[in-house]
C-alpha cells in the first residue's frame, strides 16, 4: 500500500458537476406523454394498480393524460398518493407497477408509468393549483413525529379529514429522506421542498422543526396532550463494519449523501480518488454513483453476496454501472489497512454460500482505496421512544394492518415499522392508512362522546 | 410476374392505381410527378365552366382525426373544384396526355345543370385527347349549394339526364362519380347506367363536422370564427365505401357495370379488397395527400406479390371474386356456431376480454380460477359474437373456433352443423317451410 490517500474537493469543473447532477430522466413532453399514454390497455383490475403500494388508479390517470386532461390525471394520482410527484422520480418502478404491467409480459416494454406520473404531477405543480382543502375542523388534534414521507402523508390525510395536526421534526427541514437522502439527480430543482410546501398548502398542519422526540419531549407527553400520535421516525442509525470504523477516510454513506443534498456548491465536497463502497442496497448504489459523478476515478461496490441478492434493482445497478462503477460480489470485509493513521485500503475474504450461511473460501483480496463508504443498512433508534413502552419486532416498531402500535392512541409507519419495504411509496401508504385508521378511531370516539 | 395492367371501360392503364380528382391532380406539375412516381392514371381535379375563377376560402380548408401519434385516420375538406382558369387546365391536360400516352388521364367535370353548359365543356375537353371524363356528382359542400355536385348526385333523375347529355355530346367514356350522402347508393348507380354511363366511381366525400374547439366553442375547421360542414374521407371511410361498391356490384340492375373504387385506400391490401368486391380500378386521394406519391410503389409491389402468391395472372382473375360471398342477413346459416377460445400461452392477462363480455356482452369470460387471475371462456354462455377477440390486444390470442358438425352447442343445447337460414327457421313466424328444433328462452 504505497499510494498516499487522496481525498479532495473540486475534482470536476462546475459545468461537469452541473451535467452530472442533472435530472436522471428526461421528462416527457406533451406529445411524448400522449404517445406513451396511448400504449396503456386500460386493463381490467389492472395488475399495475395491485403492484402499486398506494394503489393509484393507473389506467384511469394514464387515460386522462391520453385525452388531454393532465390535471385530472394529477388529481387521480394525488388522491391515492400525495407524494405522487416524488414517487414518480424515486420509485423503483421496474420492480413495482412497471414490472406488473401486462405490456412488460407481452413485449418486455411496459407502459412508462413513472414518467407519465411525473408528467401529470409536474403539469399540476406548474399551474400552482392547490387541489386539496382542509376538511371541516373536527376539533381533534393529532401529533405526528417525523416529517418524512410517512409523517407528511399522514398529516395531509388527517388535515383533509378535518383534524388539526402538529408535526415535530428533529431536523431543520421537513421532508425526511426526500430532502436528505434521495440521490441528487433524482430530485433536482428543489423538488422535495416544493412538494412539502404543496402538501402543507392544504392548511391545518403546523410543522415544528428542530423538535426531537426523546430529547425535547417524551411520548407520554404527546399522548397526554394530543388525541392521537403518529410516529414516522425513519431509521436514525447506521450499521457499523466493526473493523475500526473511526479510521480517517471511513465514512457513513447516509451522512455523506445528506451533506451532498444540502450543499449549494458540489465543488466543495471532498471525494476520494479511489473509492470503495460496502453494501448492496439503494444507498450503496447511490453513494457510488454520486461519488463517481463528483469526480472519483475508481469506484467499486463490494457486496458479500451475489447479484440476485442485492436489494438494489437491476435497473439501479445498471445506472451505477453506466456511471462506471464496478460491482464486485462474494467478498466480505476482513480488515482495514491504514497508512499514517489514514485509510489506505481494505482486505476482503472470498466467501460462498453453504446451507444459507456465508463461509470463507480461504482466499482473500486487497483493494487499495482512499475513501470507504459504509452502506450496510440503517437501524431504528428505539431509544427515542422510551424504554419498553411499545412492542418491537426485529428492532423496529410492531404495527397491525391499520398501522396501530401496541400502545393505545399511537400509530406508526414508514421505515421505522417492522415488515416494511423501505421505500418512499410504502412510507406514504403507511401514513395514509394510519390517518384513515386514526380518523375512524377519533370519529368513533366523538360519536361516543356525543 | 403478374400483369398489373388493366383496361377500364376502354381506357388502358399500366396498373389499377389512379389518383382521385383532388389537389394531387390539380395541375400538370403534380400529375407529371405522380406519373413519374408510377401512378397508372389520374382523374384531373374537377373543371368548372369558363368564367371568373372559383374562389376558395383562405382559412384552413382541411381538418383531420389523428391517432395519439398523429397518424391521419380521417380527413375532411371544404375545398371547391379547381380555382385555376379553364384554359390553362385544358392546355396542360393536352400536353400531359401527349407526353404520357401510356397513362390514363380522365378529366373530372362539374358545370351547371343545363344541356348547353355540358355541351360546351365536353367539346373543349374532347380536344385535349384525354381518355375520358368523370362527372362530379359528389362534391358535398359549396358547389352543392349552387345546384351542382351532390345536389345532382342525390337526385337519380338528374344523374340520368346529365349522363345522357354527356353520352350524346361526346365520344369519350363517361364515368359517373357518386355521392355517398344518399340513403340507397343503388338508385343513382342505376340511373347512371340508364343514362348510358360506361362506369361509376365512388365514393366522393361524406358530409362531416370534424370537431368543436372547446375553448372558442367553434366547430372546426373554421374560417374567421365560422365553420361549415365538409367532406370526410381517408381510412375511416373505407368500410362505408366498400359497402357501397359491393351494393352496386351485387345489384342485378347494375351488375357488371365497371366500378372505380374510391374511399380510404392507403395500401395494396385496401386496393385488392376493393377489387375483389368488383372494382376495376381504385382511386386514391387522402393517402397521397398524407404521404406523397411514393406510396404507389408499395401498392404496386404489394399487389404484384400477392397476385404471384395466389397464382393470379391478371386482375381479371380476382376482380369481383368476393361478390358472390356477400349476401343478405337472412341467408346466413343459423346452425353454424363458433366459440371464443383463449390461448393461455399468448394471454397477457389484461382482462379486457372479460370486462367487455361482462359489462356489454354475455358474461362468458371468467376472471379467476383457483384464486388466480385467469381468463377463460365459458362455452355455456358464449354466443360467439367475437367482441372479446376484437378487444384483445394480442393478435391471434383469442380465436373463434367453429363447433364440429354434430356437436351440441352448450349454450343452446342444440346440435350444430346443419344448415338453416332465417327463411327456414322455426323461430321465424313467416317461414314457409320451417324445419328442425326451435331456439328456446334460456332456462332462468
Ligand atoms: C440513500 C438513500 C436512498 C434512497 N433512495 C430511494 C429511492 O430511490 N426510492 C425509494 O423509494 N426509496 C429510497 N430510499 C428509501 C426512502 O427514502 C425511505 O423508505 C423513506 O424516506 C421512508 O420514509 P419515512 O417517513 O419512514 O422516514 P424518513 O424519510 O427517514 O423520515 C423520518 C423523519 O423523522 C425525523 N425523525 C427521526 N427521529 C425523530 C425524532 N426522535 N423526533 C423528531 N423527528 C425525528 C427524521 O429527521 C426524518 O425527517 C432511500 C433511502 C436512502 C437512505
Ligand atoms: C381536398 C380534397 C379536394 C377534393 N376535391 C375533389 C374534386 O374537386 N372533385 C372530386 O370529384 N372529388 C374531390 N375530392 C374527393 C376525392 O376525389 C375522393 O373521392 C375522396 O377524397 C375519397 O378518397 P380518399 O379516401 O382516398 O381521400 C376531394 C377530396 C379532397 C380531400
Ligand atoms: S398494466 Fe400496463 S397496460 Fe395495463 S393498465 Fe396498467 S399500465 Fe396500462
Ligand atoms: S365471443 Fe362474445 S359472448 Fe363469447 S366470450 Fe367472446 S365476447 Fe363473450
Ligand atoms: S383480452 Fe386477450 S390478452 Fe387480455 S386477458 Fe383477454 S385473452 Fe388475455
Amino acid at each position: 500500500m504505497s499510494a498516499l490517500p487522496d481525498i479532495r474537493s473540486g475534482r470536476l469543473t462546475p459545468e461537469e458537476l452541473a451535467e452530472n447532477f442533472a435530472d436522471l430522466h428526461h421528462p416527457l413532453d406533451r406529445f411524448e406523454a400522449r404517445v406513451a399514454a396511448e400504449r396503456c390497455l386500460f386493463c381490467y383490475e389492472a395488475p399495475c394498480v395491485t403492484a402499486c403500494p398506494t394503489s393509484i388508479d393507473i389506467p384511469l390517470f394514464v387515460r386522462q393524460i391520453a385525452t388531454g386532461n393532465p390535471l385530472g390525471a394529477a388529481r387521480t394520482i394525488l388522491d391515492s398518493n400525495i407524494m405522487g410527484g416524488m414517487c414518480a422520480r424515486v420509485c423503483p418502478t421496474e420492480t413495482l407497477c412497471e414490472e406488473a404491467c401486462v405490456r412488460e409480459a407481452a413485449e418486455g416494454k411496459p407502459v412508462e408509468i413513472g414518467l407519465l406520473q411525473r408528467f401529470a404531477t409536474d403539469s399540476l405543480f406548474a399551474t400552482g393549483r392547490q387541489l386539496f382543502r382542509r376538511g371541516a375542523p373536527t376539533g381533534r388534534h393529532v401529533a405526528v413525529v417525523g416529517a418524512g414521507p410517512a409523517g407528511l402523508a399522514c398529516a395531509h390525510r388527517l388535515a383533509v379529514l378535518g383534524h388539526e395536526v402538529t408535526v415535530y421534526e428533529a431536523r431543520d427541514k421537513a421532508g425526511g429522506l426526500n430532502e436528505y437522502g434521495i440521490a441528487a439527480y433524482k430530485a433536482t430543482g428543489g423538488f422535495a421542498a416544493a412538494e412539502v410546501d404543496y402538501i402543507l398548502g392544504v392548511g391545518g398542519i403546523t410543522v415544528e422543526t428542530g423538535k426531537r422526540l426523546g430529547r425535547d419531549f417524551t411520548l407520554a407527553e404527546l399522548t397526554d396532550r394530543f388525541d392521537a400520535v403518529f410516529l414516522g421516525l425513519g431509521l436514525g442509525g447506521v450499521n457499523a463494519l466493526g473493523l475500526g470504523d473511526d479510521l480517517a477516510g471511513v465514512e457513513d454513506a447516509v451522512a455523506t449523501i445528506a451533506e451532498l443534498r444540502q450543499t449549494d456548491n458540489l465543488a466543495t465536497l471532498p471525494i476520494g480518488r479511489r473509492v470503495v463502497v460496502i453494501g448492496g442496497g439503494m444507498t450503496a448504489i447511490d453513494i457510488a454513483s454520486q461519488a463517481k459523478r463528483l469526480g472519483a476515478e475508481e469506484v467499486t461496490i463490494v457486496y458479500r453476496r451475489g447479484p440476485e441478492q442485492m436489494n438494489a434493482s437491476d435497473y439501479e445497478q445498471m445506472v451505477a454501472q453506466t456511471d462506471g462503477v464496478l460491482i464486485r460480489h462474494w467478498l466480505r470485509p476482513a480488515r482495514l489497512m491504514a497508512t499514517d493513521g489514514r485509510l489506505a485500503g481494505i482486505a476482503f475474504d472470498y466467501v460462498e454460500e453453504r446451507d444459507g450461511r456465508l463461509v470463507g473460501t480461504g482466499e482473500s483480496l486487497e483493494i487499495a482505496c482512499d475513501q470507504l463508504f459504509r452502506a450496510i443498512g440503517q437501524t431504528f433508534l428505539a431509544g427515542d421512544l422510551g424504554a419498553g413502552l411499545i412492542a418491537m419486532e426485529g428492532g423496529r416498531i410492531k404495527v397491525d394492518a391499520e398501522r396501530r402500535t401496541s400502545l393505545g392512541a399511537v400509530w406508526a409507519g414508514g421505515d421505522c415499522v417492522a415488515g416494511g419495504e423501505d421505500l418512499t411509496v410504502a412510507a406514504v401508504e403507511d401514513g395514509k392508512q394510519a390517518a384513515i385508521s386514526i380518523d375512524r378511531a377519533l370519529k368513533a370516539g366523538m360519536a361516543r362522546v356525543a | 410476374m403478374a400483369d398489373l395492367s388493366v383496361r377500364f371501360c376502354g381506357v388502358k392503364s399500366p396498373n389499377p392505381f389512379w389518383l382521385a380528382s383532388a389537389p394531387p391532380t390539380d395541375k400538370a406539375y403534380n400529375v407529371v410527378r405522380a406519373y413519374k412516381a408510377g401512378w397508372g392514371g389520374v382523374v384531373w381535379k374537377t373543371l368548372g365552366e369558363d368564367g371568373p375563377p372559383i374562389v376558395n376560402v383562405s382559412g384552413p380548408r382541411y381538418g383531420a382525426i389523428h391517432s395519439q401519434d398523429r397518424r391521419v385516420f380521417g380527413f375532411n375538406n371544404i375545398e371547391l373544384i379547381t380555382d385555376r382558369p379553364l384554359e390553362v387546365n385544358l392546355r396542360e391536360i393536352k400536353e400531359v396526355k401527349r407526353d404520357w400516352p401510356d397513362r390514363a388521364l380522365i378529366v373530372s367535370l362539374m358545370v351547371p345543370c343545363t344541356e348547353e353548359s355540358w355541351k360546351a365543356i365536353l367539346k373543349r375537353v374532347e380536344e385535349t385527347e384525354a381518355d375520358g371524363i368523370e362527372l362530379n356528382f359528389g362534391c358535398p359542400h359549396g358547389m352543392s349549394e349552387r345546384g351542382m355536385g351532390a345536389a345532382v348526385g342525390q337526385v337519380p333523375e338528374y344523374v340520368e339526364m346529365v349522363t345522357r347529355w354527356c353520352k350524346q355530346h361526346s365520344r369519350m367514356p363517361v364515368i359517373v362519380k357518386l355521392t355517398p350522402n344518399i340513403s340507397d347508393i343503388r338508385k343513382p348507380a342505376e340511373a347512371a347506367k340508364r343514362g348510358g354511363a360506361d362506369a361509376v366511381s365512388l365514393i366522393n366525400t361524406i358530409n362531416s363536422v370534424m370537431g368543436v374547439d372547446l375553448d372558442t366553442l367553434t366547430p372546426w375547421p373554421s374560417t374567421d370564427g365560422m365553420a361549415t360542414h365538409g367532406g370526410y374521407c381517408g381510412p375511416a371511410v373505407k368500410p362505408i365505401a366498400m359497402n357501397m361498391v359491393s351494393e352496386i356490384a351485387r345489384n342485378p340492375e347494375t351488375h357488371g357495370l365497371p366500378i372505380s373504387a374510391i374511399g380510404g385506400i392507403e395500401t395494396w391490401k385496401d386496393a385488392a379488397e376493393f377489387m375483389t368486391l368488383g372494382a376495376g380500378t381504385v382511386q386514391v386521394c387522402t393517402a397521397a395527400m398524407t404521404y406523397g406519391f411514393k406510396i404507389v410503389q408499395e401498392m404496386i409491389t404489394g399487389l404484384s406479390d400477392w397476385m404471384d402468391a395466389k397464382g393470379y395472372a391478371s386482375a381479371d382473375d380476382f376482380v369481383g371474386a368476393a361478390v358472390p360471398k356477400l349476401t343478405d342477413w337472412q341467408h346466413l346459416n343459423l346452425d353454424y356456431a363458433v366459440k371464443a377460445k383463449i390461448d393461455q400461452d399468448l394471454c397477457i392477462q389484461c382482462g379486457r376480454c372479460h370486462i367487455a363480455c361482462e359489462d356489454t356482452s354475455h358474461q362468458a369470460i371468467m376472471k379467476e380460477k383457483d384464486g388466480q387471475r385467469h381468463f377463460e371462456v365459458m362455452e355455456e354462455e358464449c354466443v360467439g359474437c367475437n367482441l372479446c377477440a376484437v378487444v384483445c390486444p394480442v393478435d391471434q390470442c383469442i380465436t373463434m373456433e367453429p363447433l364440429q358438425a354434430g356437436a351440441i352447442d352448450k349454450r343452446t343445447g342444440l346440435p350444430v352443423g346443419g344448415h338453416r337460414t332465417w327463411l327456414e327457421h322455426p323461430n321465424n313466424p313467416m317461414a314457409q317451410n320451417p324445419r328442425g328444433p326451435a331456439v328456446l328462452e334460456p332456462a332462468e
